[in-house]
């Protein structure tokens, strides 16, 4: 399942970090951060809990980029 | 500006203000050293913080660390001077910082700025509905109205969403979907796309399409995912920098020790640690990637986003590449280069005058919607008297024969003549043949063909112009047809009677000769060519699902000049993507060498970070310009 989320970034190297980042988190399948329009679409895994894996997401970007921001 | 970067602005002021005055200030030693430091808090204090958590977080090569590494380490090279009795260079750390704050403040208003501009072009999302419910008027969410609800457009609205007009009749302006600004009339029946504005007048509209599936919904979301498409150049950049800042920083230590020791120990001279360390720092400060991280998304964005005001869909990045790097472009005729509508070309053969032929053939053909009767009717041009009409009877596929003012008119094709004993004509020319004959008398024929587009002949030159060689046409119409197009618009390659397999075949077979091929059709029965073309351009797409799935290139109205245009674009934000790149390396690899050298000096080196990024983003800036200029031009 797909999903697409609105996002905050001020720098496109912070974006890719957030890319990576999401990606590496347990129950994303695969992640894509657009920096130019801010969002970013997360590719979740089969039976995954989507609220939980995004507050891991979330969990996980602020602690490569603090001033970052995912609106669920 | 947002709350962010204001709060940088005044940052930026004050520690800018700070730093001259403390120039005029009269301090010394550890005063001074204080004193210093207030400018470089305010400045620095984040990326301080910044870096202390990429360590701890076990992520230390970011931007934040290495400008924390080189401002702090001259700032103690500073101190390490004023123990030693000369007076301690703390601006130079001081100004790093400033200048790389203020590197990335342009950074970010440059980004949110052309990020609006963008999205201003492609403001095109309806906010509201107007529907009618127990006879008042309401205005709810586009994504609450269902498919067969009636929608209510008053003059200066936005259409909301797909449907078709059941009451009123107005122009609509299509120009934010198609580039096109001569708007279009539009009256009962007619369709109407969503993301089109209502000019004149009030429209009811019955619903056939719901939001998300609507016009306007799909191409949001095509121009909104296109730049998550990377391109070649993007991903370069993204390994290259994954590689670079790591050599860079390793480069930085080794220079910092390796010359110092090899002094003490091989030459017997002084070590001289702080000029090496020094030219290390140099080093950190080149080191970021980010002129080339953020101007080369920046510049797809901008094509991608200036394309789709023209009216052109370009679907990522990749595509952009592949458009600019196009050698032959394969058309296919009916519906690209010609119209796909039929028209009345010449009467042969006539023993009755021309205009009295055509009217008894657009009379006996009056009841029928068959794209060929329309066009006897449109030749006609008056309107149809029915009751000289009757007894029609048609003949499937071969004509049809009625009662016209009490004479017997037989029109259609060799066969129905044949059947009826009637000898006709054969004609030489190309399109297809209506014979007329009354009271089984042969009175002559009409030709009917298509009619080759306007911008055809001006699209061909264009492309050649531009350096495209090979330009093929197929068509699965007749031969002699497709030469007769192909002729009038100089195209000296070109397939005929081709079935959409053989279509497909040929276009494999282009596609293994020549270099990268695109291919440009209407995308009703061409999808699968489409799709297999290193560039599918889908023209006239303008609510066709299956051509945007299939095509990389989408042109909504069917003007093939977009192609030319498009091709334009790709090959202006490659251009730009290139020089960007080289502009950028070049100047770092010489301020590398010379900061190794010892020639360049911090302040060189935050020119070349600071800087070069700067500079790329301007120039990335020239592809709105570019895209601004055509659409003005073309209008």
């Amino acid at each position: 399942m797909k999903k697409t989320y609105k996002i905050e970034v001020d720098c496109a190297n912070c974006a890719n970090l957030m890319e990576e980042t999401a990606r590496k988190t347990k129950g994303v399948n695969n992640a894509v951060v657009n920096f130019m329009t801010q969002k970013i679409e997360i590719e979740f895994s089969e039976n995954a809990d989507v609220s939980s894996v995004m507050q891991e997401v979330i969990k996980n970007c602020k602690k490569i980029e603090e001033d970052c921001e995912i609106y669920i | 500006m947002n709350k962010k970067q204001k709060k940088m602005l005044i940052r930026i002021i004050a520690a800018s203000v700070l730093l001259t005055g403390l120039h005029f200030v009269p301090i010394n030693g550890a005063l001074r050293f204080i004193a210093y430091m207030i400018p470089y808090y305010i400045i620095g204090n984040d990326i301080i913080k910044k870096a202390y958590k990429g360590i701890i977080n076990l992520k230390p090569f970011d931007e934040s660390l290495l400008m924390a590494i080189a401002t702090l380490g001259a700032i103690i090279l500073a101190i390490y001077n004023e123990i030693h009795g000369q007076t301690g260079d703390y601006v130079e750390a001081i100004a790093v910082m400033l200048f790389y704050q203020i590197g990335e403040f342009f950074q970010s208003t440059a980004v949110t700025k052309s990020r609006k501009h963008i999205s201003e072009l492609m403001d095109i999302r309806p906010d509201y509905a107007n529907i009618e419910r127990n006879g008042a008027i309401e205005k709810v969410n586009p994504n609450e109205v269902s498919v067969g609800d009636t929608i209510i457009i008053t003059a200066g609205e936005k259409v909301p969403l797909d449907g078709i007009i059941i009451e009123g009749n107005s122009t609509i302006n299509t120009s934010a979907l198609t580039g096109e600004s001569i708007p279009k009339t539009a009256g009962i029946n007619d369709e109407i796309i969503s993301g089109s504005i209502n000019l004149t007048g009030l429209l009811k509209v019955r619903v056939t399409k719901n939001f998300g599936e609507s016009t306007v919904s799909k191409i949001l979301e095509l121009v909104e995912n296109a730049s998550s498409k990377k391109s070649k150049s993007e991903n370069f950049i993204t390994k290259f920098a994954r590689v670079y800042t790591p050599i860079v920083v390793f480069s930085a230590i080794i220079l910092a020790i390796l010359p110092p020791v090899f002094r003490i120990t091989f030459l017997n001279m002084p070590a001289l640690w702080s000029t090496w360390i020094y030219r290390a720092l140099t080093f950190l400060v080149i080191s970021c990637p980010c002129a080339l991280v953020i101007s080369i998304p920046l510049t797809f964005f901008a094509g991608i986003g200036g394309a789709s005001r023209a009216g052109i869909l370009i679907k990522g990045s990749n595509c952009i590449e592949t458009l600019s790097n196009i050698k032959t472009v394969v058309f296919d005729k009916t519906g690209t280069l010609t119209q796909g509508v039929f028209e009345v070309n010449a009467v042969h053969h006539n023993k009755i005058d021309e205009k009295q032929l055509i009217e008894y053939a657009a009379l006996a053909e009056s009841t029928s919607l068959h794209p060929i009767a329309l066009s006897l009717k449109k030749a006609y041009n008056k309107k149809i008297d029915l009751t000289r009409v009757k007894d029609v009877q048609e003949i499937s596929g071969n004509g049809i024969i009625a009662q016209i003012d009490d004479t017997e008119v037989i029109a259609g094709n060799e066969k129905i003549m044949k059947k009826f004993g009637i000898e006709p004509i054969i004609c030489h020319s190309s399109g297809t043949i209506i014979h007329v004959a009354i009271n089984k008398n042969y009175m002559g024929h009409i030709v009917i063909s298509d009619v080759i587009k306007p911008e055809a002949e001006n699209t061909i030159k264009e492309l050649k112009k531009i350096g495209i060689k090979n330009i093929i046409m197929l068509t699965g119409d007749l031969k002699k047809a497709a030469q007769n197009v192909a002729e009038k618009l100089r195209i000296t390659e070109f397939y005929a009677e081709l079935l959409p397999n053989d279509k497909l075949n040929k276009m494999e077979e282009i596609i293994n000769n020549k270099n990268t091929a695109a291919f440009a059709g209407d995308g009703i029965n061409d999808a699968p060519v489409l799709s297999r073309a290193d560039i599918g351009i889908a023209m006239g797409a303008m609510g066709s699902d299956a051509a945007i799935e299939a095509a990389d290139v989408v042109l909504m109205d069917d003007n093939p000049l977009k192609i030319p245009l498009a091709v334009k674009i790709s090959k202006k934000c490659l251009s730009i993507v290139k020089q960007n790149i080289l502009f950028a390396l070049i100047v770092k690899f010489i301020c590398l060498i010379l900061g190794a050298a010892g020639i360049a000096n911090m302040w060189l080196a935050v020119f070349a970070d600071v800087g070069v990024m700067i500079l790329c983003i301007l120039n990335a800036f020239r592809m709105l310009f570019f895209n601004d200029f055509h659409v003005k031009i073309k209008s």
